[in-house]
């Protein structure tokens, strides 16, 4: 079979593809973005690009419950989100298999926490796969399906930017597809209706579910021991497998290809062979504190930092202290007395909403941000963003600061995707609770930062299909506010931003500045296709 | 391959990664896109061999540091060792909020690299006939020192460039392999 070479992002498409997935859906997050938009060049696929992720996962349950496989993708704190109906929807099981990605960011290379999302299989009763490279990606994929659909429960895959934003070699695998199938929705009350004196029988059922799967997780093929030198033995999984086969390439090594549940057998096993044992994960003691509380004794995070990411030069790094040296090969890198001084991000060189930061720096207001492209506006030259937290807290953030009385009343700047993903709720609170604050939409017509995903304000779907487009107007005015403390302007008018926002202000009642200027690299990127397509036109 | 976000290394450092695999080499890259890459620095990593695990070069084990950006050669220089090396091109980018581009760097280079070989992104466009192809012919000159035979370059180019343009972007990286002596 022809060798592919593919991100891990890629991997997951094509895996879920090959598995016979029918519905894929998601909200854009790096690193997890490339996923849907591989999968939805597939055909027999309906993918979506959902409102927020919270959506998507409800959207993709109710696929599942009809017989349709489902996938979902997010980024880490999209799961955030998606846990309301992740902690049910371990509870009401599947029909057909349902797999939730999670791309975790560790180092944070684009987000604003580094949390570890294997918490959430624990928490939420949940199967855990994950993968150490693109072929076990999409080899994973598959068996996430098949798990899912054998222990009647979603399963999770877990990826980190090292996985999904590199390449390796997959080769491709047979596809298992029948799209010509009808898909019915089967009522089955005491399964899908969770209320309490049925919930109470399903979580007896999760509970029975995950003992049987700690027993036959034992048997995994994906969990592997790897027995060479004794003196050390190391047990991980996904990237940091790599990382441990590299820096320490004679050791023993447990390889987890699921981290929830653990093979407890293995592992005892595992641990009876070698003289020492290490634990070898990136953030938090995920697997060291289950271990230890099997009784077994072992090592972790006494050596290895709970931030950031890991690398084999950490890996030996942290051990040569207690006298593990690892690979012997190494070569000392060169050093330099000169630095390069560092290269910050920034808004990109002809970004419409510019203007809009250096106004309000102008104007020394206080500027709750929200998650995107403009919270670069909290970086030099512009500085001009207080506070970032999570998507659409721009816009609730204000109101805590409006009541708590502070003079400066807080103005709360977000994206058009932002808005749409979580922003709603929040000006509806402002609009029922009176609040008096300025909320202002940089709209440039797409999810930027992720890479040029359409929204729902954007008027277009994941597919290039026309979709409905949010009316500002309309919205504003379905929520109470007064037509005249509604602005919409264009962000190469400086001087009619800066006069919407101080008129704005002053009317001491809640309002909206909307600033429509499309982004610059998509209007680059459109302006060579019109160009390519005229030349072809031309001939 | 190292430089600046824009300047095309998530194409290029495919290609080669590419020309690898078709060399029947395991082969991985990783690099990091995203937020902290709008106008940031960019470094990809590219490893092959017979079996390869870690996407990451270890610090001191690049074999090779191909740098499309004169500030950035510096700035990973840490992944090379003494027997590495070392291709930049003379272009220069200032990082936002710098209002002059730090003095010094070539011959801080020349001082703490013994294989260091320096290319004018000038004299590679004089010879190529359309921008476009640069960063093709960027890697016509990078594969007279990776040993990956020819077939496979083609392959891989003709599967990452857009249709149409594999003639020019071949004929620039034949181009950039005339290149031996700079």
């Amino acid at each position: 079979m022809e060798k592919l070479l593919l991100s891990g992002n890629e991997a997951v498409a094509r895996g879920a593809f090959e598995a016979g997935v029918r519905v894929g859906t998601g909200y854009p997050g790096t690193p997890s973005s490339e996923i849907l938009e591989n999968l939805t060049k597939y055909p027999g696929v309906y993918t979506e690009w959902s409102v927020n992720e919270k959506v998507a996962l409800e959207v993709a349950i109710g696929a599942a419950l009809s017989g349709a496989r489902s996938l979902v993708t997010m980024k880490h704190v999209g799961l955030n989100v998606a846990a309301d109906p992740l902690f049910t929807s371990s509870y009401i099981g599947v029909k057909a298999g349902l797999v939730i990605v999670s791309a975790d960011d560790p180092n944070m290379h684009s987000s604003q926490n580094e949390q570890d999302n294997r918490n959430y299989a624990w928490a939420a009763k949940v199967p855990m796969l994950e993968p150490s490279d693109s072929q076990e990606v999409k080899d994973f994929i598959k068996l996430a399906f098949d798990l899912s659909e054998r222990y009647d429960t979603p399963v999770i895959l877990r990826t980190t930017t090292r996985i999904s934003h590199s390449k390796s070699i997959v080769v491709p695998g047979p596809i298992t597809r029948n799209d010509e199938r009808n898909y019915e929705f089967e009522r089955d009350i005491k399964k899908y209706v969770m209320i309490p004196s049925y919930a109470r029988v399903r979580h007896v059922e999760v509970e029975k579910r995950m003992r049987r799967l700690e027993g036959d997780v034992n048997e995994l093929e994906i969990n592997s021991m790897e027995l060479q030198d004794t003196e050390i033995g190391f047990i991980t999984a996904g990237v940091c497998y790599t990382y441990v086969k590299e820096a320490f390439p004679t050791a023993s090594v447990l390889k987890l290809g699921m981290v929830h549940p653990l093979p407890e057998l293995l592992i005892r096993e595992f641990c009876g062979r070698v003289h020492k044992v290490l634990i070898v994960e990136e953030l938090d003691p995920f697997l060291e504190l289950r271990i230890k509380s099997l009784g077994i004794t072992v090592d972790g995070k006494k050596y290895f930092p709970m931030t950031g990411e890991l690398n084999p030069d950490l890996i030996k790094g942290s051990l040569s202290s207690i006298g593990h040296r690892g690979d012997v090969r190494s070569k000392k890198g060169l050093w330099a007395d000169l630095q390069a001084p560092p290269r910050p991000p920034q808004l990109c060189p002809g970004c419409p909403h510019r203007t809009v930061f250096k106004t309000l720096g102008k104007l020394g207001l206080t500027v709750t941000g929200d998650i995107g492209c403009y919270t670069l506006g909290a970086l030099p030259p512009y500085t001009s963003i207080d506070t970032c937290v999570d998507m659409g807290a721009s816009i609730t953030i204000a109101q805590g600061i409006e009541i708590a009385g502070s003079e400066n009343k807080a103005v709360a700047v977000l994206g058009d995707s932002t808005f749409t993903h979580a922003g709603l709720p929040g000006l509806l609170n402002a609009a029922y609770n009176g609040r008096k604050s300025l909320i202002i939409v940089l709209d440039n017509g797409t999810t930027a930062m992720t890479g040029m995903q359409p929204n729902p304000l954007s008027g277009e779907r994941i597919n290039g299909e026309e979709a409905v487009k949010l009316d500002y107007l309309k919205l504003a005015e379905a929520v109470g506010m007064d037509r005249e403390n509604v602005r919409i302007v264009d962000a190469y008018n400086p001087q009619d931003i800066e006069d919407a926002i101080m008129t704005l202000i002053q009317t001491n009642k809640l309002s909206l500045l909307v600033v429509q200027g499309l982004c610059v690299i998509l209007r680059r990127r459109r302006e060579r296709k019109e160009k390519a397509a005229s030349e072809k036109t031309d001939i | 391959m190292v430089g600046v976000g824009g300047q095309g290394i998530i194409l290029a450092s495919d290609i080669l990664t590419l020309a690898a695999m078709y060399c029947g080499y395991d082969a991985k890259k990783s690099e990091i896109h995203g937020m902290s890459q709008r106008g940031g620095a960019v470094f990809s990593h590219i490893r092959f061999g017979k079996r390869v695990y870690s996407p990451l070069i270890s610090e001191g084990e690049a074999d090779i540091l191909f740098s499309l950006e004169e500030m950035e050669t510096l700035r990973w220089l840490n992944y090379a060792n003494t027997e590495s090396l070392i291709i930049t091109l003379l272009t220069r980018i200032k990082p936002a909020g710098v209002s002059l581009y730090p003095i010094g760097i070539r011959e801080e280079l020349k001082k703490k690299c013994d294989q260091i070989k320096f290319l004018d992104p000038e004299d590679l466009r004089k010879k190529i006939d359309n921008i476009k192809f640069f960063n093709v012919a960027l890697l016509g000159v990078l594969s007279n020192y990776v040993d990956l035979d020819e077939k496979a370059w083609k392959r891989a180019i003709e599967e990452k460039v857009p249709k149409g343009s594999f003639e020019g972007n071949w004929n620039a990286f034949l181009i950039g392999k005339s290149i031996k002596s700079f």
